[in-house]
């Protein structure tokens, strides 16, 4: 088992895909629909790296991303971030607000696999930006 | 008698600029030197008979030395001039030039009249691709279907082993998304097709430049910043929703409502525990800071006043809405909560909470007209889905239920959608 992954997409078809593929190589993939147990589920589930949805329903993947910052135990958590393009705003929010990595919607299978692997691989926050 | 006050000083000014002495220019007036220089000095009216020969011995119109609409002409080519970086107009000549050539300066100043105003025009389109939430709106829409195709396109096609259920799946997904994509991809088209009126700014009425104001800055009135506003009646506007922010602040405190509001309380019971309208309580909800909940607004007459957009709930710029909403059943049936749990159709699984309240008011007394405005909250409906809800659009032209009992006219969408949807 290459490790956990926690997946924060409210996009019902874009978290089953990625699950699928993440699956496939290895991973195990918890889903959330929202950012409003986030928290909650990385305390109970410990991932290796979180892939959080800029735009949430309920939370902004900002707040989310803000929220494991602020917590020590969690401060290190390698983030990736998926965005569309045209958010470059948002993009540099998240970049100061500690982001480990971004990936552009849509993605390529392979480039989503290959960055989930290296910001596994990495120490700490890894310069991958996809 | 022409000339003001400073038509001497600007004499001496313009001759001073030739290098010429004052005998020199009095002789070619047809003037003593003693009396130039008491004109020089602002202590003699000029007659318009010595203007006109004093502007000749200067080769300058007379209209420039008078301060008049040669001056601003002039004002207008120094200020060109000055904001050409590296140009090398000569800027000590610009009377001169008016003055040999008014046409071409008057030519000239309208150019970079027109540059400044395409400028600006430039300016506020890139502004706007930036804070413009329905195009951000639109956007998004397309940009995520297209994430979900492309991904489960590559898994259909480069998994050889993938398991039936999850081929059969991913085929379903492709097929929404792929519709959906469609779909967006239309009411994109629509949207921008809509934009294009014309106007250098492409913002069609003081509304919606509110709205692009309000949504740059979290939907946040205030008096600062109206004057970024381009039009009064964008500015009027935009004071009074500060006014009602205001309002709102002072009998709506925001950690207290924020409190109340995290105890899971209900607009009606929030307007009772402040003592408050409902449409001021639905107002707050949607316009604290950060809030991600939808407003609109209307009228007796069904117009939308006003128009905050959720994720994924389209409000329409132009036209009327959907009938369908609640906020028109609220409309309908004054001082009733009217609450629906409800689908945008062509957006499977994104549920919404609506709730709307219609508020009438007399405010010429008994024998005044009755005024109504309705407000109604949008929000991401979170609780557990127990099956397929009613669905709504934003508005007929761009939605996609074909089979809507109250369509009034017919949408752009149909031929994207038949197209797409059962060839999977």
């Amino acid at each position: 088992m290459a490790g956990k992954v926690l997946l924060i997409e409210d996009e019902t078809n874009i978290a089953e895909a990625i699950r699928f593929i993440l699956s496939r190589d290895g991973w195990q993939v918890t889903v959330l629909a929202s950012g409003e147990r986030a928290e909650a589920t990385v305390r109970e589930s410990g991932p290796d790296l979180v892939i959080l949805d800029l735009m949430l329903p309920d939370r902004s993947g900002l707040d989310v991303l803000a929220a494991l910052r602020a917590d020590p135990a969690t401060t290190d958590l390698p983030v990736m971030m998926l965005t569309a393009k045209g958010q470059g705003r948002d993009r540099e929010a998240a970049e100061r607000a500690g982001v480990d990595c971004f990936m552009t919607k849509p993605f390529a299978n392979a480039d989503m696999v290959a960055a989930v692997r290296a910001l596994a691989a990495g120490p700490g926050r890894a310069a991958v930006r996809a | 008698m022409p000339g003001t006050a400073l038509t001497g000083s600007r004499v001496r000014e313009r001759r001073l600029t030739l290098g010429l002495k004052q005998a020199t220019v009095a002789a070619a007036a047809g003037l003593s030197p003693s009396y130039l220089n008491l004109i020089e000095h602002n202590r003699r009216r000029i007659s318009p008979a010595v203007l006109a020969r004093l502007a000749a011995a200067l080769s300058v119109a007379p209209e420039i030395l008078e301060g008049g609409a040669g001056a601003a002409l002039a004002e207008e080519l120094r200020a060109a001039a000055a904001a050409e970086e590296g140009t090398e107009a000569e800027v000590s000549a610009v009377e001169e030039f008016i003055g040999r050539f008014p046409g071409w300066a008057g030519l000239t100043a309208a150019l970079a009249r027109r540059s400044g105003q395409l400028s600006r025009a430039v300016e506020a389109l890139n502004d706007r691709l930036g804070h413009d939430p329905h195009l951000s709106a639109s956007l998004h829409e397309v940009l995520s279907a297209a994430a979900s195709v492309r991904s489960i396109a590559g898994i259909l096609a480069e998994t050889e082993d993938i398991e039936a259920e999850w081929s059969d799946r991913f085929h379903r997904s492709l097929a929404e998304d792929s519709e959906r994509l469609a779909i967006g991809a239309e009411a994109l088209v629509a949207y921008l097709d809509g934009s294009d009126d014309g106007r250098e700014d492409a913002i069609a009425s003081p509304q919606e430049e509110v709205e692009l104001w309000l949504a740059a800055r979290d939907w946040q009135a205030s008096e600062e910043g109206l004057d970024q506003l381009a039009s009064a009646a964008a500015r009027a506007l935009a004071r009074d929703l500060a006014i009602r922010a205001a309002r709102d602040a002072a009998v709506l405190p925001e950690p207290a409502f924020r409190a109340a509001l995290a105890e899971g309380a209900d607009p009606a019971s929030l307007a009772a525990r402040f003592g408050a309208p409902i449409p001021d309580v639905l107002r707050r909800i949607a316009l604290l800071p950060g809030s991600r909940a939808g407003l609109v607004l209307c009228d007796a007459s069904g117009t939308l006043t006003f128009r905050k957009p959720a994720e994924g709930f389209a409000v329409p710029r132009f036209g009327a809405a959907c009938p369908l909403w609640p906020l028109y059943t609220a409309l309908g049936s004054p001082l009733r909560p009217v609450e629906a749990r409800l689908q945008v159709a062509g957006q499977r699984g994104r549920r919404f909470r609506l709730r709307a309240f219609c508020q009438p008011s007399w405010p010429g007394g008994f024998g005044g007209p009755e005024l109504r405005e309705a407000a109604m909250l949008i929000e991401h409906d979170l609780s557990p889905a127990t099956g397929p809800l009613p669905e709504v659009g934003s508005t007929c032209r761009i939605c996609p239920a074909s089979a809507c009992p109250a369509r009034r006219e017919s949408s752009i969408l149909t031929l994207a959608s038949s197209l797409t949807a059962p060839s999977l």
